[in-house]
């Protein structure tokens, strides 16, 4: 299948000048070789999340780094405001799916790449970078690659399992890269409270000390909305709607008039509304090309990566900075290794929480017990809410099989005893070879 | 530092890689933080909550009866709804009562701090029943959402008083009716 790709002379030269020879900032274990590039062009697959401002400077700098099986994944379809620095996008693409067209334009385009548009599995892959908006989306990530860390009946865990996580990010001239290896250092969820909060007004401001144009673009939102339902009484605000759009720019405008603001327009409007934060081409270009790299000196080991943190702000001049963000030892995602409850399927539930605060390894006082059952959250027992005991009480008394509990099943366990939730995993032994 | 991979790994394909595929769903970060939250709530003597579907902890309603201050006796119903940014993102939260306060509006909008722009992940679930707890025993008239009621609370606190109890009996407060909420 390699065959078919045709590499002329000195196509690569710029990679084999790296990864053919040694040098002082090499990784100690870095061996240089012919091989290496093989490596990235035919083994390694890179799952790239996102393929809007920062995926498309990333689906361009991995494939011109030698990067062939990659894969991406992006929800979105593509808007006439993208084109300006969605460059793998052109007019005749509004509203087809962001993925599918980029990676028809890198294959097109750079000869031998395969990208490849919806991933399958996310444990067939060997790095995963991740240029995205959105904070949910990251932490439901982090969460994923978290859940695939295997451990060995010491504890120790399973490098092979362990899928690197590069994640970029950016916000008008400023912008920020980060490693994070998937419990071994500092994960999404570890540093939570580095994400800016969303900018939220107070509500007395909005609704009777205005002094700045989004304050009255808040107040159309937050309280005018609500009261008129302008479009009905069950539609809600659809910012991709011109004339939502418009209506809550109109009253805006009014209510700025009133208290003598200046500045609320059309683009305003849909920024507050849609919570946009304006994109700066140059600043995702600077941030996709070190995530790029980090990406690369992950796969070739040619180099040790970044540790583990640069944040980049070319708002005035050019300023970064890096520093080792820190695992937080209660993270709830990453700080434990899962632990395995042993029990059979007619094993009561009664008996599991008994056994939760009973046996020496846990000691726990009043455990809520929750988990998916179905592709549904379901509480299995919780003491501490009367009216969620009521509805949980005749659980007790119902088998692990009753309650649609699998083997393998996760289990999430808060107790006032320990920092966080904790997670377990169900091992289910059936009646017959129940041992 | 850890080196990554052998050159010559091969990660295994999707068919017997396992059941951990992207489409499998997995608790989500909030999920496991709220069922902390819920599991820990210490609620003051004056609060209870309801779980309409005790499966769906993101979704519930806090009562506040206050036993002092000038809404003694009053019941107050309050909805809480917890997206997938929490803790990142506050709940969002409504008073679903309607009451004559300078700090919840007619609409039950609530101009609370911690719910909007001094909200921190730190924060949790009891920190916002704490908080609105307090909005009923100290009434704030410099952050009005209900201006008419905030400047009576500033100069006149004997009239104040009256409208907040002819509200919560049921009646008129100047020309907005108020259902009765006492308990
Ligand atoms: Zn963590």
């Amino acid at each position: 299948m390699v065959a078919e790709v045709q590499d002329w002379p000195g196509r690569w030269s710029h990679l084999q000048a790296i990864l053919e020879r040694s040098g002082p900032f090499a990784h100690p274990e870095f061996e240089a070789s012919s091989e290496v590039l093989s490596f990235l062009e035919d083994t390694c697959r890179v799952l790239v999340i996102g393929a809007g401002g920062l995926g498309c400077e990333l689906l361009k700098d991995l494939a011109y780094m030698g990067f062939r099986q990659i894969s991406v994944i992006d929800m979105d379809t593509i808007d006439l405001s993208n084109l300006n620095r969605q460059f793998l996008f052109r007019k005749k693409d509004i509203g087809q799916p962001k993925a599918t067209v980029a990676a028809a334009f890198i294959n097109n385009r750079i000869v031998g790449c395969k990208v490849t548009p919806y991933p399958v599995f996310i444990a067939e892959f060997h790095i995963v970078v991740c240029g995205l908006d959105s904070i949910v989306a990251r932490r439901w990530i982090n969460g994923m690659l978290i859940s695939l860390l295997t451990y060995d009946s010491e504890g120790v865990l399973d490098q092979s399992s362990l899928i690197p996580m590069v994640d970029g990010g950016t916000e008008g001239f400023k912008g920020n890269t980060r490693v994070c290896l998937p419990g071994v250092t500092a994960c999404i969820e570890c540093t939570l409270e580095l994400y800016p909060p969303q900018i939220n007004f107070p509500m007395c401001t909005i609704a009777h000390t205005p002094r700045l144009p989004e304050h009255c673009i808040e107040y159309v939102r937050v309280l005018l909305w609500p009261q008129e339902h302008p479009f009905g009484a069950s539609v809600g605000i659809d910012g991709d709607d011109p004339d939502h759009i418009k209506w809550i720019y109109e009253h805006a405008v009014d209510r700025a008039n009133q208290y003598g603001i200046t500045g609320v327009d059309y683009r305003l409007t849909q920024g507050v509304v849609k919570r946009i934060i304006p994109a700066v081409a140059s600043t995702n270009a600077v941030i996709a090309a070190a995530c790029a790299t980090e990406v690369f000196k992950l796969a070739s080991s040619c180099c040790q990566t970044l540790n583990n943190y640069m944040n980049f702000n070319d708002a005035d001049g050019v300023y970064t900075y890096t520093f080792e963000a820190e695992r937080n030892e209660n993270c709830a995602a990453c700080s434990q290794v899962p632990q395995v409850l042993r029990f059979s399927e007619d094993t009561l539930l009664q008996d599991v929480v008994q056994h939760l605060k009973e046996s020496a390894a846990f000691q726990l006082r009043s455990p809520g017990l929750v988990a998916m059952v179905n592709n549904k959250n379901k509480t299995l027992y919780m003491s501490t809410v009367k009216s969620i005991e009521e509805a949980t009480k005749p659980n007790l008394k119902k088998t692990l099989q009753e309650l649609g509990l699998r083997d393998g099943q996760e289990i999430i366990v808060a107790d006032p005893t320990t920092p966080k939730s904790i997670v377990f995993r169900l091992q289910l032994a059936t009646n017959m070879d129940g041992n | 530092m850890i080196k990554l991979f052998s050159l010559k790994q091969q990660k295994k394909d999707g068919t017997d890689g396992g059941s951990k595929g992207m489409g499998q769903k997995k608790s989500s970060a909030a999920q496991l933080r709220i069922t902390k939250d819920i599991n820990e709530l210490s609620l003051p003597k004056t609060c209870t909550v309801e779980f309409p579907d005790s499966d769906d902890l993101l979704n519930f309603k806090l009562v506040i009866s206050p036993d002092e201050g000038f809404y003694r006796g009053g019941r107050f119903v309050f909805s809480f709804k917890v997206g997938q940014g929490y803790p990142h993102e506050p709940p969002k939260v409504k008073c679903e009562t309607m009451v004559y306060h300078p700090n919840i509006d007619l609409e039950g909008n609530i101009c609370l701090n911690i719910l909007r722009e001094d909200w921190k992940p730190v924060l949790t679930i009891n920190s916002v029943v704490y908080g609105l707890q307090y909005l009923f025993l100290e009434p704030n008239p410099e952050d009005p959402l209900n201006k008419e009621a905030a400047e009576v609370l500033q100069n006149n606190r004997r009239l104040f008083e009256q409208n907040v109890s002819k509200a919560m009996r049921g009646g008129y407060v100047g020309s907005v009716y108020f259902e009765r909420c006492l308990k």
